[in-house]
């Protein structure tokens, strides 16, 4: 089965080797995009957060085939060469991380928090809205505050 | 993960011979099914992704005024539909009180309405669990711990539905449309879900095709109130959705339903016909609460439950008085406090 699709902007024509596999084994072992991770493989951290077609997604529970004609953003994709994207830079500004390891799922979920429009800069609900992406360093204080900062700007 | 074949058909009727292999299994959003596949809770042979059928898109309104949520409707779009907004919001605030923003992206109708049970022996292949796969026995039987039922449940499975959607459909007396290669046909939600005594639900080779909400629902006086080991991103412990039709001060429609504590969002005749012609308020609220939990005894280590989800249905149903509708409904957690009472974190 051949699949066509577009990933980070690029189209691909990959041969998918088996039914079985997943956007986020696709990514990480086939295509060497190893910035989202996994954590549970089962949908419960986040830490595989990517977008397809614009909607955040956990890598891990989508199976690569279901995926023909789709467009895939992950956090390789979001910056556009040295210039970081505003969340990027934000996480950076804010400290927001310890280990790294749940980063690129939390920025991936918070930009497209920012197409949602639905938290605002309202703390309690950007808290509520990233509830799916889970950081075992307790750097939560700090992802909020970024995440706030972005979309405070947005208006 | 067994090894399996993959299809995407555009039109029902390539759907439903594909699925009339015994080994094709219907796929959605595959936030359950997959899982399950991984564990080896489930072993189809075939999946046949239900997500590009034409009839299973949207939100919209039957012939007959009803509202129709298609099977194959993603669970974010449907807490985000307008017509959903301004008739049913309760139906809002459940899909938002479950999962995560990723899932309900990906999660559909139809598949959160037959997700597997929670319970973890279901999940553990190499424990016994008649649920799973029709043998004999259920692990749970001697180790039933807080998450399972305190009512319909028997010796051969204790396991709780663990749906928030259900729970508000259910309160709003929603029926279910089915089809198969020898027609349609509609059931009431309550037939998907049956209690462990009462055998299998969907017949084999059947597609849920879309939901119904009855014309002139109880979707605007209703309230969905789910509670939770944690703020966000939990089960429900147990959860009630209560929907209710108040004229010239007396309660003239009424729908209650309890999550959490049977294999079916709970629901009893008697609970709400004690709520008709009844003045809304306390001593009504908890004479309702009291018959709908009537019979309720604990399985496991859960016997908190009982007297929790008498509470919780006479808080939605206190808080359902009032109406709402077209604001984006947020669920009913912390954001319901006064700022004040919430700690300043950031
Ligand atoms: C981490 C995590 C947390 C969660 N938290 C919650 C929560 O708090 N509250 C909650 O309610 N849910 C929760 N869920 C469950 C989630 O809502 C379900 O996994 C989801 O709704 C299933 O939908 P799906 O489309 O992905 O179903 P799938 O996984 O595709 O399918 C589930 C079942 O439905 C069947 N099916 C699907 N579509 C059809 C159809 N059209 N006709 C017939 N059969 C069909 C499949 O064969 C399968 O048996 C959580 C899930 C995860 C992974
Ligand atoms: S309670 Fe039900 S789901 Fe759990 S092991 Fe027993 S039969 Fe299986
Ligand atoms: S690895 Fe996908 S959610 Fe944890
Ligand atoms: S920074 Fe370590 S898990 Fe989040």
């Amino acid at each position: 089965m051949t699949l066509r699709l577009i990933i980070n902007g690029q189209a691909q024509e990959i041969a998918l080797p088996d039914s079985r596999l997943t956007l986020l084994d696709l990514l990480r072992d086939h295509l060497q995009l190893t910035g989202a991770k996994k954590g549970c493989d089962r949908g419960q951290c986040g830490a595989c957060t990517v977008l397809v077609n614009g909607r955040r997604v956990t890598g891990c529970l989508t199976l690569a085939a279901t995926l023909e004609g789709a467009e895939v953003l992950t956090i390789e994709g979001l910056s556009s060469g040295a210039d970081l994207h505003p969340m990027q830079q934000a996480f950076l500004d804010h400290d927001a991380l310890q280990c790294g390891f749940c980063t690129p799922g939390q920025i991936m979920s918070a930009v497209a928090l920012m197409a949602e429009g639905e938290t605002g800069a309202d703390p309690d609900r950007v808290r509520e809205a990233l509830s799916g992406n889970l950081c075992r360093c307790g750097a939560h204080p700090g992802i909020v505050a970024a995440v706030c900062s972005v979309l405070g700007e947005q208006g | 993960m067994k090894p399996f074949d993959y299809h995407r058909p555009e039109t029902l009727q390539a759907a439903l011979e594909l699925l009339t292999d015994p080994g094709a299994t219907a796929y959605g959003g595959g936030t359950n099914l997959l899982d399950m596949m991984k564990c080896g809770a489930a072993l189809p042979g075939t999946l046949v992704d239900v997500t590009a059928l034409p009839g299973l898109q949207g939100v919209s309104r039957a012939a007959d005024g009803r509202l129709r949520l298609g099977a194959a409707l993603r669970n974010s779009d449907l807490a985000r539909d307008p017509l959903i907004l301004a008739e049913a919001p309760l139906l809002s605030e459940a899909v938002l009180s479950g999962a995560s923003g990723q899932i309900r992206n990906m999660a559909t109708t139809a598949g959160n309405l037959l997700q597997a049970p929670r319970c973890p022996h279901y999940a553990l292949p190499e424990s016994p669990c008649a649920r799973r796969d029709d043998r004999t026995g259920c692990a749970a039987r001697d180790h039933a711990g807080r998450d399972h039922a305190v009512l319909g449940w028997d010796d051969s499975c204790r396991a709780v539905h663990p749906s928030d959607l259900c729970v508000g459909l259910a309160a709003l007396g929603a029926t279910v449309e089915i089809a198969t290669l020898a027609g349609r046909s509609e059931q009431p939600l309550a037939a998907l879900h049956p209690l462990p005594s009462a055998g299998r639900a969907l017949e084999p080779g059947a597609l849920i095709t879309a939901v119904l909400i009855p014309a002139a629902s109880l979707g605007l006086r209703a309230r969905y109130v789910k509670v939770r080991e944690r703020t966000s991103f939990a089960f429900a412990l147990v959860s009630a959705a209560a929907g209710l039709e108040i004229a010239d001060g007396r309660i003239t429609r009424a729908g209650l339903a309890l999550g959490g504590v049977a294999a079916t969002p709970w629901r009893r005749a008697e609970a709400e016909a004690a709520l008709i012609g009844a003045a809304p308020g306390p001593e009504t609220f908890a004479r309702a609460a009291a018959l709908l939990l009537q019979g309720a005894s604990p399985s496991g280590e859960n016997g908190f439950k009982i007297a929790l989800a008498e509470r919780v249905a006479i808080r939605a149903l206190s808080e359902a008085v009032t109406p709402r509708a077209g604001q984006a409904a947020w669920p009913g957690s912390v954001f319901d406090a006064p700022k004040e009472d919430t700690p300043d974190v950031a």
